[in-house]
């Protein structure tokens, strides 16, 4: 897996939380279901709206709340990575541990306008707005976890070591 | 350097002899719990003797998807041979069910892929809710991955007055001091020795909308009690060493305090004494969850409605975190003047906190709940409004009709 990734902004507020990511209704909808509910509570018709390769941008305490599984949502509607100020640490897990880069940046809301251009080596943590030609430092979860990522996720090792039944 | 508590417990499942802030570690997971379905898509596990299988979001199944996947589950206990199953009848939510049956023990560590698994931090128990990709990996592996976060220690001091609770402790910090992402708690303080069991249950509960990391409370003589002849395996109680270090210290005098309520939407920085929003007129009232229904809470419950009936207009909801709590509740007559005041009891399940089932909120409607969580859309409707209160807020508010402040019935 590459170390940056690179694509135009949405950004989010603070506090963003697992219920507007995976509401409860779709909850027990088929995994490739649940992605079009995504935020429709605070931003209806987003997911009609954002494209593949698209990066979110966010202020304090990403992911606060439950276990739902955020990052695969996030994967499958083709969300290349989060930028955010701080992360709650479930949601965090929740992004790693399926594959999906983050990246804790201070700083990166006042930085980004919606639909600016960045770009984020997630590993080195420099994060480029390409829009308007400024960069700023973030800071990189540890090499453990970026091994996590760029493996796939802890299923992707689980499969390749047998563990479960091939699809 | 010395080490705190949580500390101590990651170096120790980790086989390391010290970890400190931003360490990454690997570490054996004592207890795992599944609820509600199992993937029949695993071929090997760890270990089928740590794993506690039980049903709480969907219980009794309210669809046909859950009916199926309840099954799924009995298969799984069936095909790896799991002794410690609880099926429909003796269950529980999961983190009041590991504790009262004494499987969240101090020193150990707990994995669940339920946010509020920080529950059992109260048990001095490490336990942390994880995500389904990753409680696969631990049903497999036995193991895991933990982040080493800076630590917080809250010292707790004197006795909450009358009718303040817990529950409007654990309010108080997060609208005081905000979310403790990356952090963790632990709680000290000759405040505890006041604290009740179901009290510290339930902080440790909402640690999780606080954004800790872990939330660890004391082995003491009022945990010692309780684990008597109710711990499942022998285990070895963790405190800080004398010169551990904690980066900040929150010192609070608990009887200082009053009932607060939880505003709408979010948790950091957004808690109120209740007094500022009483007079709001609810449609709903619930008491239940993992953080808030446990005997205890039925005993307020059912003290404060005696004598009164719930406000026209206004459904009270209650549901027990047990069948055990449910069939103690009865006997102690607390169900009867429950339904007499006209609330609504239900079996026990998470459904109506997380919005699944068995009271959910239409477009417009206002609650007051002892549970988890006031995110938009959380109860039902994205349209609802859930404010957040102890158990005797909500009680009070359920026979007043609005927003009411205990002291003031």
């Amino acid at each position: 897996m590459a170390s940056t990734f690179k694509g135009r902004v949405w950004k989010f507020g603070d506090d963003i939380n697992t219920d507007l990511i995976i509401p409860g209704f779709a909850l027990y909808l088929a995994p490739d279901e649940q992605p079009r509910h995504c935020f429709s509570a605070n931003r209806p018709g987003w997911v009609n709206e954002m494209q593949r390769g698209d990066v979110l941008v966010a202020g304090r305490n990403f992911g606060v709340g439950s276990a739902r599984p955020i990052g695969d949502v996030l994967l499958r509607l083709g969300i290349s990575g989060i930028v955010a100020e701080s992360f709650n640490g479930l949601g965090l897990r929740n992004c790693i541990n399926v594959g999906l880069p983050v990246l804790p940046c201070k700083g990166i809301v006042d930085a980004f306008e919606e639909g600016d251009i960045a770009e984020v080596n997630w590993t080195t943590g420099a994060v480029h707005n390409l829009t308007k030609g400024t960069t700023l430092q973030g800071q990189p979860v540890p090499k453990a976890l970026q091994d996590i990522v760029a493996a796939g996720g802890v299923e992707a090792v689980l499969r390749k070591e047998g563990y479960l039944a091939s699809r | 350097m010395g080490m705190t508590s949580i500390e101590k417990i990651l170096a120790g499942h980790s086989n390391r002899r010290e970890v400190k802030p931003g360490d990454v570690v690997v570490v054996d997971v004592d207890v795992a719990v599944f609820f509600d379905w199992m993937r029949p898509d695993v071929v090997r596990i760890a270990d089928p003797d740590r794993l506690v299988l039980l049903h709480d979001h969907q219980v009794p199944a309210p669809t046909i998807a859950a009916a199926n996947n309840a099954r799924q589950m009995r298969e799984f206990v069936e095909k790896f041979g799991v002794k410690n199953y609880f099926p429909v009848g003796a269950h529980g939510i999961c983190h009041v069910l590991v504790a009262q049956e004494g499987f969240a023990l101090p020193g150990k560590i707990l994995a669940n892929a339920d946010s509020h698994t920080c529950s059992s931090g109260a048990l001095n128990c490490l336990a942390r809710g994880v995500g389904p990709s990753e409680m696969t990996y631990i049903l497999c592996k036995g193991q895991t991955w933990f982040m080493v976060g800076p630590t917080t220690r809250v010292n707790l001091e004197g006795e909450l007055p009358q009718r303040v609770y817990p529950r409007d402790v654990i309010h108080f910090i997060p609208g005081h001091y905000g979310d403790f992402a990356g952090r963790n708690l632990e709680w000290h303080g000759d405040g505890l020795t006041n604290i009740a069991m179901d009290g510290r249950l339930t902080m440790a509960t909402i640690s999780a909308e606080l954004s800790a990391e872990f939330s660890l409370f004391p082995y003491d003589s009022v945990l010692e009690a309780y684990l008597q002849g109710r711990a499942k395996w022998p285990f070895e109680p963790v405190s800080p060493d004398p010169d551990a270090h904690y980066d900040q210290v929150i010192d609070i005098d608990l009887s200082s305090l009053e009932p607060q309520v939880v505003l709408p939407g979010k948790v950091a920085w957004n808690s109120r004494p209740v007094r500022e929003v009483a007079g709001q007129k609810i449609d709903q009232a619930f008491i239940g969850s993992c953080a808030n229904g446990r005997l205890s809470d039925f005993a307020i419950a059912a003290e404060i409605v005696k004598g009164r009936q719930v406000a026209p207009g206004t459904r009270f909801i209650v549901t027990p975190g047990s069948q055990a709590i449910l069939l103690e509740a009865v006997r102690a007559g607390y169900v009867e003047t429950l339904m007499q005041a006209g609330a609504v009891v239900t079996s026990s399940t998470c459904g109506a906190c997380y919005g699944g089932h068995m009271g959910l909120l239409a477009d417009e409607e206002v609650c007051i709940t002892a549970s988890t969580r006031n995110f938009q859309g959380r109860m039902g409707s994205p349209k609802a409004k859930v404010f957040m209160g102890s158990p005797a807020t909500v009680a009070a508010s359920a026979v007043s009709g609005v927003i009411t402040d205990p002291r003031d019935l």
